[in-house]
């Protein structure tokens, strides 16, 4: 009973928050929101703590399989007996890690906002909005049904459309909002098919039935079309949905153009609320993405290729959220990746412990990188790089705490970085092609990312375009706190061990790997490490030089591939230009010509009519006379005798 | 010719002058004599079968009886509105009165 009411409290919480402030905020609550909002927040964090205790070490023991728990289920439609909806709490390693995860550093971002959006003026409604995107998340990750699932997912959609779209009287944030939206929606169009295609071959929508009954595994053998099974396109439709809202290739466009929110919302989004939905959903539906064959093999490739891709992009951007944008992508790309190679069967345990751990540390890591990036656009101005530099004497704290996260994020032992990436290697290492294309992306990593610390706080230090403001009292606590809270996070969390709260089937798996798995991603990341401070750490002519070394390559890769012109091509030349163009004729001159020509043809006929109305009685009887007259004739001729 | 054929071409001739009438005249009045003129060719017509074709009913006879009265009825109203056209418009021209339209 007790992880009921925890479980209750922890999603109920921020929905409570959301509802007060959303609806008396802007009038009753305008200084105390965001305390309130953190208050609400940090009984959720505790109660998300407290369950994680339950869970692990009183209803189970560690180091034994984990039971999943169902504490929560209410009936919310029912079409038949056996398909309805319900709504719940499904409690498995997965989602308490996730729970607890989202909890805590939404707690963070909220304590981080109280003093980062002092000046605004939505202020209540800024934390409203934040509410509603942890409750959204907190709901999706206890889904015991798809379409609770889907509900929870288009909510963190919406949401996360509010805060993007925050400063919206500026209209680089209003097209940034509707470019996520759209792109996460027109994934969620395939999310929605790949549901019913699911639920409509295996009979239920019931995640619990759909993993005890094996009937997914039948659905699997039995050919739906092209040549795939039910579960294969389903998997593969719902995965085009976790691609969107993951920000994998090629529906990754929107990630670095959601920057134009405020920072403590990019950390939310890309630590935990929004970008790891996408691998949350591939590991919860994990039964089904083993019996698919070929949706394992895409979700390998696609998790592969974003990760590269955003990887190489990374490395020559300029603007500081930008870079963090790719690098979420690039190590979301390695998860997804991980958890193919899982569903592949060959590593299974491995690939799918090392990518929920990558996505637990990477939660808090990337957290940190971004609200230490807030407190540097805070002090200059500026989301350029250019414009920092040599900034470690003026924000010693936020130097050191950016350290940690660069070299965690690099995979540098003993930071947890390290142990998690290491995992999703050791399951890719009996691949050597992608083991090799794994380490460069993890070179490639460390790289860009000392580039971005060394450009941020050594090299020649910017003028500073204008007086920065020393931070008062309670800045200094609220960006202070939780800092170094998601520092020593980001530091010890490695120790965890991870594989014995989540794995796949609640069996617990510990990880081993000798020393000889840990050299070669060392290697590559001190390798990625010393090239960024041969180039960075000192203003020098070496960058310029380093690029152009690569010519082409360097501004293609600086135009982020092209991909944003290709989209913009097909949606503005091909769909709004020619097709949108002749539909809109048919529709003018086809579907409006028909209905004006009939309109016509009725107004000329009764001009023609009223003619006959001339008002005159003479007029009418002449003509009443005539046919009396005909109607005689008629009679005469025709009449029988 | 015998005296049924008189009497119906007779018939259909006041029935006619009646039509010409009724469509060529704009004075109200005179419309409204022509009309009298039609009820009677027809009640003549059902006179003059009557009599001739079956002597021994009374069925026509009644009829024209009807069309009688239903004429002087008839004409009174149609005199009573006549009267009050022409109060109001000093007109019983068919064509003046064009304000019932609407």
């Amino acid at each position: 009973m007790a992880a009921t009411g925890y479980a209750l409290l922890i999603v109920l919480m921020p929905l409570a928050g959301f509802v007060v402030l959303g609806l008396a905020g802007r009038h009753h609550l305008k200084r105390s929101a965001g305390w309130l909002a953190t208050a609400l927040m940090s009984v959720s964090a505790a109660a998300a703590l407290l369950l994680a205790w339950h869970y692990f070490f009183v209803q189970n023991a560690l180091g034994r399989s984990l039971e999943p728990a169902e504490v929560f289920r209410f009936r919310w439609l029912s079409f038949s007996p056996s398909l309805y909806v319900d709504m719940g709490m499904h409690l498995d390693g997965l989602s308490v890690m996730m729970l607890v995860l989202v909890s805590t550093v939404s707690l963070l971002v909220h304590l981080y906002s109280v003093e980062y959006l002092r000046s605004e003026e939505r202020y209540t409604s800024y934390f409203a909005f934040l509410q509603l995107f942890t409750f959204s998340m907190l709901g999706l990750v206890v889904s015991v049904n798809l379409f609770q699932i889907y509900f929870f997912w288009e909510l963190v959609g919406v949401s996360s459309y509010l805060l993007i779209g925050f400063h919206y009287e500026r209209p680089s944030a209003v097209s940034a909002a509707k470019k996520a939206f759209v792109v996460t929606r027109f994934a969620d169009f395939g999310f929605l098919i790949g549901i019913l295609i699911v639920g409509f071959s295996s009979t239920s929508f019931d995640l619990n039935t759909l993993f005890q009954t094996n009937c997914h595994v039948d659905a699997a053998r039995e050919e739906l079309f092209l040549g795939m099974s039910a579960i294969t396109w389903g998997t593969l439709l719902m995965f085009m949905g976790g691609a969107g809202k993951s920000a994998m290739f090629p529906l990754h466009i929107w990630l670095p153009d959601a920057m134009e929110g405020p920072t403590p919302v990019s950390a939310l989004i890309h630590a935990a609320t929004m970008v790891v939905a996408g691998v949350f959903l591939v590991a919860r539906l994990f039964p089904l993405y083993e019996v698919a064959w070929l949706t394992a093999d895409v979700v390998t490739v696609i998790g592969l290729t974003s990760s590269l891709l955003a990887a190489i992009i990374a490395c020559t951007q300029t603007d500081i959220k930008r870079v963090l944008a790719y690098s979420t992508m690039s190590q979301i790309g390695l998860m997804l990746f991980g958890l193919g190679l899982a569903a592949q069967g060959a590593s299974r345990e491995a690939g799918y412990v090392g990518s929920q751990f990558h996505l637990f540390t990477h939660g808090f890591f990337k957290a940190l990188l971004f609200l230490a990036a807030g407190v540097v656009i805070h002090r200059v101005h500026s989301n350029e790089v250019s414009d920092m530099g040599g900034l470690r004497r003026t924000l010693p704290l936020t130097h050191l705490v950016f350290l940690i996260a660069c070299l965690a994020i690099s995979g540098i032992p003993p930071l947890s970085g390290f142990f998690s990436k290491e995992t999703i290697l050791l399951a890719a290492a009996s691949h050597p092609f992608w083991y090799g294309l794994a380490l460069l992306v993890s070179a490639l990593t460390a790289f860009y990312m000392f580039r971005l610390y060394f450009l941020t706080f050594w090299n020649k230090p910017a003028l500073p375009k204008s007086e920065p403001e020393l931070p008062t009292a309670s800045e200094r606590l609220a960006y202070g706190f939780p800092l170094v809270v998601l520092a020593v996070a980001t530091a010890v969390n490695g120790f965890i061990p991870f594989g014995l709260f989540v794995a796949p089937d609640g069996r617990p798996y510990p990880v081993h790997a000798s020393a000889a798995a840990w050299l070669p991603p060392v290697g590559a990341a001190l390798c990625g490490i010393a090239v960024a401070a041969w180039g960075y750490a000192r203003a020098s002519e070496r960058p310029q030089e380093l690029a152009r070394r690569f010519g082409a390559f360097y501004s293609v890769a600086y135009r982020k591939f092209y991909i944003d012109e290709l989209y913009a091509y097909i949606t503005r030349r091909i769909i709004f230009g020619k097709v949108g163009r002749s539909a809109a004729w048919t529709d003018r001159q086809v579907v409006d010509g028909a209905v004006n020509q009939a309109g016509w043809l009725i107004q000329q006929w009764s001009l023609l009519m009223k003619c006959w109305q001339s008002g005159r009685l003479q007029g009418y009887a002449f003509w009443f006379f005539v046919g009396a007259g005909l109607l005689a004739v008629v009679l005469l001729l025709y009449s029988p005798n | 010719m015998d005296v049924l054929n008189f009497l119906l071409i007779t018939a259909s001739g006041l029935f006619f002058i009646g039509v010409y009438g009724f469509l060529t005249r704009r004075n109200l009045l005179t419309m409204l004599i022509s009309a009298e003129l039609m009820l009677n060719g027809a009640a003549l017509n059902l006179v003059a079968f009557n009599r001739y074709r079956w002597p021994e009913e009374l069925d026509g006879l009644f009829l024209a009886v009807f069309i009688v009265a239903i004429a002087a009825a008839e004409a009174a109203l149609l005199i009573a509105i006549v009267l009050r056209l022409y109060r109001n418009t000093r007109s019983v021209d068919v064509s003046d009165i064009t304000e019932l339209k609407h």
